[in-house]
């Protein structure tokens, strides 16, 4: 086994342990902990595939801002160091029942099915990337591109709104 | 590179999906649920930038796509947690099953 292959499996294995734990641990400050290790495991299998443009766009998105935000709106909203009540056994059951099974089915498909690989070296340089996305010719991204910063726009308003609406008593 | 096939990347990104989607079955708080959400558009990115690498790698689709589901993932977080401060505030309660005042 390569050295590669080794690190490919030990950031597997750090991204599926902090999901598992992350959806499974019953403290919340803690679980948000967890969901940043799977986060940063995700960037790194990044780096490993080449795109190390897609790993700074995540680790800056999602570690920067997604997680941060999830941290402030937990000290506002709770007492961080309280524990989550426990779920209850049927519907952990059931749950943990339908998510094995659609793995496996997911997992069967995936493994019969063999993909026919080429070996046409990958090229994700930054320029090209830039110069495809604001193209307006043949497979250009321009349109979704202001579409997107369109509902980013929409979205910094609405946020705004909603959090700075009165609650009843206040008024 | 080349001795690790496509089918384990989509095995971890499968397994990642599923495990975002016990949680979601799981959980009754609102914070958590957008957690097992975000775990779930990650495998799917996992998934994109997989296949672009593997199968077209002349292309760069799924490097776009990636990129649009990480922009629309952070719109969603921004207006879900202010949605979730906002039903704190009255409520002083993120528990779905607490958050009942359209049911009849």
């Amino acid at each position: 086994m390569s050295f590669s292959a080794i690190i490919f499996y030990i950031l597997s294995a750090v991204i599926l342990g902090s999901g598992l734990l992350a959806v499974t641990s019953r403290k919340i400050f803690r679980s948000a902990i967890y969901l940043l290790g799977s986060l940063v495991g995700i960037a790194g299998l990044y780096f490993w595939m080449e795109v190390e443009f897609i790993a700074a766009v995540q680790i800056v998105v999602y570690v920067g801002g997604i997680v941060v935000l999830i941290i402030f709106s937990i000290f506002l909203t709770q007492q961080s160091g309280l524990e989550m009540p426990r779920t209850p056994g049927g519907r952990n059951f059931a749950a943990v029942l339908a998510s094995i099974f659609g793995c496996a089915l997911a997992s069967m498909l995936i493994y019969h099915h063999g993909f026919a690989a080429t070996e046409v070296p990958f090229d994700s340089d930054v320029a090209r990337i830039g110069t495809q996305m604001l193209n307006t010719g043949a497979g250009g991204y321009v349109l979704p591109f202001e579409t997107v910063s369109m509902l980013l726009l929409a979205a910094m308003i609405g946020c705004i709104v909603i959090a700075l609406r009165t609650s009843p008593e206040q008024k | 590179m080349s001795e690790i096939p496509l089918t384990h990347i989509l095995l971890v990104s499968t397994a990642l999906f599923f495990i975002g989607m016990y949680g979601l079955f799981t959980r009754r708080n609102l914070i958590t649920m957008l957690m097992a959400i975000e775990l779930m558009l990650n495998s799917v990115n996992i998934n994109f930038v997989a296949f672009n690498k593997y199968l077209y790698p002349e292309n760069l689709d799924g490097i776009f796509f990636t990129i649009f589901i990480i922009t629309i993932a952070a719109a969603e977080a921004a207006i879900a947690i202010a949605i979730i401060i906002h039903l704190y505030r009255n409520h002083k309660s993120i528990d779905v099953e607490d958050a009942d005042n359209l049911k009849f």
